[in-house]
């Protein structure tokens, strides 16, 4: 345990709302200082804001603030058709935009009732463990730039992430916005040259990870900084709805590819890694070890992807329609689950089209996990949650 | 998994006097709901969170719907005098006559929660409570102190719906600025033509000078009117 563990003048103000923050009283009669931290701060990775209240160093009151992105996405999607979506699905969480993709269409697939070609299901497996290393590796890459090691660790994530982003530019024509996912399969079907290429990043992954965790793992400023610290207890994140690696990390064993096997996820044999110390370290070691299980799905289905058809011949794309009801659909993201919840009134738009972000609701819990900890530390426990501006503000 | 009739049985039977009716969900992946009376929810959501072998301890998505007033066009056969002319002579007589008769439907706001458990790997169980009308009792009782998730969500469904939670902790704008007035997601939002235009403070000053100038006449000082 570090020196700068919350000490034990945090009262419990409310013992019966266990859930909420507790309220720190502040020591000495010094003055308290406002502090605002962005919405032009290098460390929120985009327009946030938290505004701080600061006794000293010590961090007694945390309220993030949202909105400077907002643009109403869900308003914009209900005005215009289920597939006129999908490209605008790339712009939420711009790391992992196919995933997002897999997660609209899955949504779309189940409220019209959508069968998906085998070898499509293969391909969205194939890509969204790519997404998931390159997102993972990013964000350790930044969490150890907000630790002070600038720049060197983020280069060697950005390294492989760029050589990801290439496969992705080569299948899909774009780095980023990929806009790749249909209902009813993908939109254009990998060359064997692209799958050879992709087995042979896949080969060179575990060599990245190695030297990685090699430089990291028993790193002094890392372990001093990130053991420890922004400690979030496994029954607090359940209720605070928190999902994906945060979760995991507080020993939660909850990966929705292993609970709802959706696509083809029963097939592939992965383990789903947990913390036992709740805090920013374990994340980061969660994160790393999902990289390395991501590593073995993508060998298993880069092996085993069949010959066929990318496209439900059947698939409607003309005058999609579907008939009143709704749906919804969730995947296990990077971040964590993503769902997609649609009403159709039987009109080619949506009548209503929610997005479940989850940057936004890992954020719920980022009072609980700083109260206490010094200033410096906030910038890294947020940087522990892994978060996109454009899917918190939507 | 516990279908939707059975806890729907179960919830009566543990929370007396709780409304409970089943929606059914017409699309392939029969996610039906349950539409909960708003005045016991509070219990409900509390009986579906503790319950053993229910054990739904995640709510993972808060979702707002606006359903507007309906208007509603019949026709009707109505029996109505009528004269016609009957053998030459002239006769009042009583037909069906068919009338389009319009009838409006009052319109509600809607929350969905969509549960799930983490202790038993099941879901989803999803949820509806509905308010009494769009206007002034747009409230429903809030989920925040039974699942801290709800927190942000709720927010966002009372910014961008105007669905007032009763209990909520901290019930503010979230994503829109805290001086807008109107509800963006509600079905009737009208755009504004100048999306540019927001008041500032310069607005107020301008403002403050030009009743300044009012009140001081033409705008010249009395010694220069003596020279």
């Amino acid at each position: 345990m570090s020196a700068s563990t919350p000490d034990i003048s945090i009262k419990l103000a409310r013992q019966e709302a266990w859930n909420r923050p507790p309220v720190i009283e502040p020591e000495g009669e010094g003055e308290l200082l406002e502090l605002a931290m962005g919405p032009h701060h290098p460390s929120t990775h985009g327009v946030f804001r938290m505004d701080v209240l600061l006794d000293g160093e010590r961090v007694i009151k945390l309220k993030p603030v949202f909105g400077y992105l907002h643009r109403n996405h869900e308003k914009i999607a209900e005005g215009s058709s289920y597939l006129a979506s999908m490209p605008y699905t790339d712009r939420l969480d711009y790391f992992c935009s196919l995933t997002n993709n897999w997660a609209y269409a899955l949504a779309v697939e189940k409220l019209v009732g959508q069968q998906v070609p085998e070898r499509a299901e293969y391909l969205r497996v194939i890509l969204a463990e790519l997404t998931r290393i390159q997102n993972h590796a990013s964000t350790i890459g930044f969490l150890l730039q907000e630790m002070g090691a600038s720049g060197t660790p983020l280069m060697y994530a950005f390294r492989e992430r760029e050589k990801i982003l290439d496969l992705f530019e080569s299948l899909t024509g774009s780095r980023m916005m990929c806009n790749y996912m249909r209902f009813g399969g993908c939109r254009v079907d990998a060359s064997p040259a692209w799958l050879e290429t992709a087995r042979k990043i896949v080969k060179e992954l575990p060599a990245f990870v190695d030297e990685f965790e090699n430089f990291l793992r028993t790193n002094e400023i890392v372990m001093a900084r990130a053991q420890g610290m922004g400690v979030l207890p496994p029954e607090l994140a359940v209720n605070a709805g928190i999902t994906g690696p945060m979760l995991r990390a507080s020993g939660v064993n909850y990966d929705i590819r292993k609970v709802d096997h959706y696509g083809i996820y029963d097939r592939f044999k992965f383990r789903v890694p947990l913390g036992d110390h709740y805090d920013i370290y374990d994340r980061y070691m969660v994160r790393m070890l999902e990289i390395r299980e991501s590593i073995g799905i993508l060998e298993q289905a880069l092996k085993d992807i069949p010959a066929g058809p990318v496209m439900d011949p059947k698939a409607k794309i003309r005058g999609f329609r579907p008939k009143p009801g709704e749906s919804y659909g969730r995947i296990e993201g990077p971040k964590g689950e993503l769902g997609f919840y649609l009403i159709s009134d039987g009109s080619p738009n949506p009548y209503r089209y929610r997005v479940r972000p989850p940057s936004l609701i890992n954020l719920t819990v980022l009072e609980d996990m700083c109260l206490g900890h010094n200033v410096a530390d906030v910038v890294l426990i947020f940087g522990s949650v892994d978060i996109v501006l454009g899917e918190v503000d939507r | 998994m516990k279908t939707v009739e059975e806890i729907k049985t179960a919830i009566e039977a543990a929370v007396p006097g709780a409304k409970v009716d089943v929606l059914t969900n017409p699309a392939p992946n029969a996610q039906h709901s349950l539409l909960v009376g708003r005045a016991m929810a509070a219990s409900v959501a509390t009986f579906l969170r503790d319950d053993a072998e229910l054990a739904l301890d995640f709510l993972s998505n808060v979702t707002g719907v606006d359903w507007p007033d309906k208007e509603i066009a019949e026709k009707i056969k109505v029996p109505k005098q009528v004269t016609k002319t009957v053998d030459g002579v002239e006769q009042t007589v009583e037909e069906m006559v068919e009338e389009t008769r319009k009838r409006v439907e009052p319109g509600y706001l809607e929350v969905v929660y969509h549960l799930y458990s983490i202790a038993k790997k099941h879901g989803p169980v999803v949820m509806r409570l509905r308010t009494a009308n769009r206007g002034e009792q747009a409230d429903l009782p809030s989920m925040t102190p039974i699942w801290r998730s709800a927190e942000f969500q709720e927010r966002e469904v009372f910014d961008l719906f105007g669905v007032v939670f009763k209990g909520h902790p901290d019930l503010r704008r979230i994503l829109m600025w805290d001086e807008f007035k109107d509800f963006p997601m509600r079905k009737d939002y009208v755009e504004p033509d100048d999306f540019e235009y927001e008041p500032t403070a310069h607005d107020e000053v301008l403002a403050r000078a030009k009743a300044h100038q009012a009140a001081a006449g033409s705008g010249i000082t009395p010694e220069e009117t003596s020279r």
